[in-house]
Protein backbone atom coordinates (compact mmCIF):
# COMPACT_ATOMS: atom_id res chain seq x y z
CA UNK A 1 0.00 0.00 0.00
CA UNK A 2 1.35 3.53 -1.01
CA UNK A 3 2.53 5.56 1.85
CA UNK A 4 -0.10 8.21 0.30
CA UNK A 5 -2.93 6.09 -0.58
CA UNK A 6 -6.28 7.58 1.60
CA UNK A 7 -4.70 10.27 2.73
CA UNK A 8 -5.68 13.66 2.49
CA UNK A 9 -2.51 15.45 0.52
CA UNK A 10 -1.64 19.80 1.02
CA UNK A 11 0.73 20.44 -1.71
CA UNK A 12 3.84 23.28 -1.77
CA UNK A 13 5.35 23.49 -4.80
CA UNK A 14 8.27 26.07 -5.63
CA UNK A 15 8.12 27.87 -8.45
CA UNK A 16 12.09 27.29 -8.72
CA UNK A 17 11.80 23.35 -8.08
CA UNK A 18 8.53 21.45 -8.56
CA UNK A 19 5.53 23.85 -9.32
CA UNK A 20 2.48 22.29 -7.54
CA UNK A 21 0.52 21.26 -10.71
CA UNK A 22 3.08 18.94 -11.38
CA UNK A 23 3.10 17.68 -7.69
CA UNK A 24 -0.99 17.03 -8.25
CA UNK A 25 -0.60 15.11 -11.33
CA UNK A 26 1.77 12.42 -9.43
CA UNK A 27 -0.19 12.62 -6.43
CA UNK A 28 -3.73 11.97 -7.74
CA UNK A 29 -1.88 9.07 -9.65
CA UNK A 30 -2.46 7.56 -5.99
CA UNK A 31 -5.69 7.44 -5.43
CA UNK A 32 -5.16 10.23 -2.36
CA UNK A 33 -7.03 13.54 -2.33
CA UNK A 34 -5.18 16.73 -2.67
CA UNK A 35 -7.10 19.14 -0.58
CA UNK A 36 -4.66 22.56 -1.08
CA UNK A 37 -2.11 23.16 -3.64
CA UNK A 38 -0.25 26.32 -3.79
CA UNK A 39 3.56 27.42 -5.65
CA UNK A 40 5.36 29.08 -3.60
CA UNK A 41 8.14 31.47 -4.78
CA UNK A 42 10.99 31.08 -2.16
CA UNK A 43 13.68 33.88 -3.44
CA UNK B 1 6.85 30.17 3.96
CA UNK B 2 3.71 32.33 2.51
CA UNK B 3 1.91 33.52 5.76
CA UNK B 4 -1.38 32.81 3.84
CA UNK B 5 -0.47 29.34 2.94
CA UNK B 6 0.34 28.86 6.80
CA UNK B 7 -3.30 29.65 7.96
CA UNK B 8 -4.31 27.40 5.48
CA UNK B 9 -2.14 24.30 6.74
CA UNK B 10 -3.28 25.15 10.21
CA UNK B 11 -6.99 25.07 9.14
CA UNK B 12 -6.54 21.88 7.20
CA UNK B 13 -4.82 20.44 9.89
CA UNK B 14 -7.59 20.90 12.08
CA UNK B 15 -10.15 19.60 10.35
CA UNK B 16 -8.18 16.67 9.20
CA UNK B 17 -5.90 15.60 11.98
CA UNK B 18 -2.47 15.37 11.61
CA UNK B 19 -2.72 11.13 11.31
CA UNK B 20 -4.73 11.31 7.68
CA UNK B 21 -3.08 14.55 6.40
CA UNK B 22 0.61 15.16 4.90
CA UNK B 23 2.80 17.76 3.29
CA UNK B 24 4.09 16.99 -0.21
CA UNK B 25 7.14 19.66 -0.99
CA UNK B 26 8.27 21.04 -3.99
CA UNK B 27 11.75 22.85 -2.57
CA UNK B 28 14.04 23.67 -5.12
CA UNK B 29 16.55 23.75 -2.46
CA UNK B 30 17.15 21.72 0.95
CA UNK B 31 17.20 24.63 3.43
CA UNK B 32 13.96 25.96 1.93
CA UNK B 33 12.57 22.17 1.75
CA UNK B 34 13.52 22.12 5.71
CA UNK B 35 12.16 24.97 6.83
CA UNK B 36 9.08 24.21 5.30
CA UNK B 37 9.17 20.52 6.90
CA UNK B 38 10.02 22.46 10.10
CA UNK B 39 6.77 24.78 9.86
CA UNK B 40 4.33 22.37 9.78
CA UNK B 41 5.81 19.71 11.86
CA UNK B 42 7.00 21.96 15.22
CA UNK B 43 6.03 25.30 14.23
CA UNK B 44 6.82 28.22 12.41
CA UNK B 45 10.73 28.84 13.08
CA UNK B 46 10.98 32.26 12.18
CA UNK B 47 7.80 33.44 14.02
CA UNK B 48 6.46 35.34 11.75
CA UNK B 49 3.34 33.50 10.57
CA UNK B 50 0.10 31.38 12.09
CA UNK B 51 2.34 28.77 12.72
CA UNK B 52 4.87 29.85 15.32
CA UNK B 53 4.55 28.07 18.27
CA UNK B 54 2.07 25.84 16.80
CA UNK B 55 2.93 21.77 16.51
CA UNK B 56 0.57 20.58 14.09
CA UNK B 57 2.46 17.26 13.88
CA UNK B 58 2.19 16.84 10.22
CA UNK B 59 4.40 14.38 8.03
CA UNK B 60 6.41 16.32 5.39
CA UNK B 61 7.69 14.77 2.51
CA UNK B 62 9.76 15.70 -0.74
CA UNK B 63 8.17 14.79 -3.95
CA UNK B 64 11.70 13.65 -4.87
CA UNK B 65 10.74 10.91 -1.88
CA UNK B 66 7.71 9.32 -3.23
CA UNK B 67 9.05 8.43 -6.56
CA UNK B 68 8.54 4.95 -5.84
CA UNK B 69 4.68 5.89 -4.77
CA UNK B 70 3.50 7.33 -7.91
CA UNK B 71 3.36 6.72 -11.55
CA UNK B 72 6.53 5.86 -13.04
CA UNK B 73 5.25 7.61 -16.38
CA UNK B 74 3.51 10.64 -14.49
CA UNK B 75 6.56 11.32 -12.65
CA UNK B 76 9.38 11.12 -15.45
CA UNK B 77 7.48 13.99 -17.11
CA UNK B 78 6.26 16.09 -14.08
CA UNK B 79 9.55 15.42 -12.06
CA UNK B 80 12.44 14.25 -14.17
CA UNK B 81 13.71 17.01 -15.57
CA UNK B 82 14.53 18.45 -11.75
CA UNK B 83 15.43 15.66 -10.39
CA UNK B 84 18.59 15.86 -12.95
CA UNK B 85 19.39 19.24 -11.87
CA UNK B 86 18.44 19.82 -7.94
CA UNK B 87 20.55 18.22 -5.13
CA UNK B 88 18.29 15.74 -4.29
CA UNK B 89 20.22 13.36 -1.86
CA UNK B 90 20.56 17.27 0.25
CA UNK B 91 17.00 17.93 0.21
CA UNK B 92 16.00 14.55 1.66
CA UNK B 93 18.37 14.62 4.10
CA UNK B 94 17.17 17.98 5.38
CA UNK B 95 13.40 16.97 5.13
CA UNK B 96 13.71 13.35 6.46
CA UNK B 97 15.56 14.89 9.41
CA UNK B 98 12.28 17.08 10.51
CA UNK B 99 10.27 14.29 9.85
CA UNK B 100 12.45 12.18 12.87
CA UNK B 101 11.74 14.56 15.34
Amino acid sequence: MSLLTGKKVVILGDRDGIPGPAIEECVKSTGAEVVFSTTECFV
Amino acid sequence: MDLGNQQRIKELAEQYGSEELLVVLGGAEAEASGLAAETVSVGDPTYAGPLAGVSLGLKAYHMFELKNEVDGAIYEEQVGMMEMVLNVDAIISEVTAYRAQ
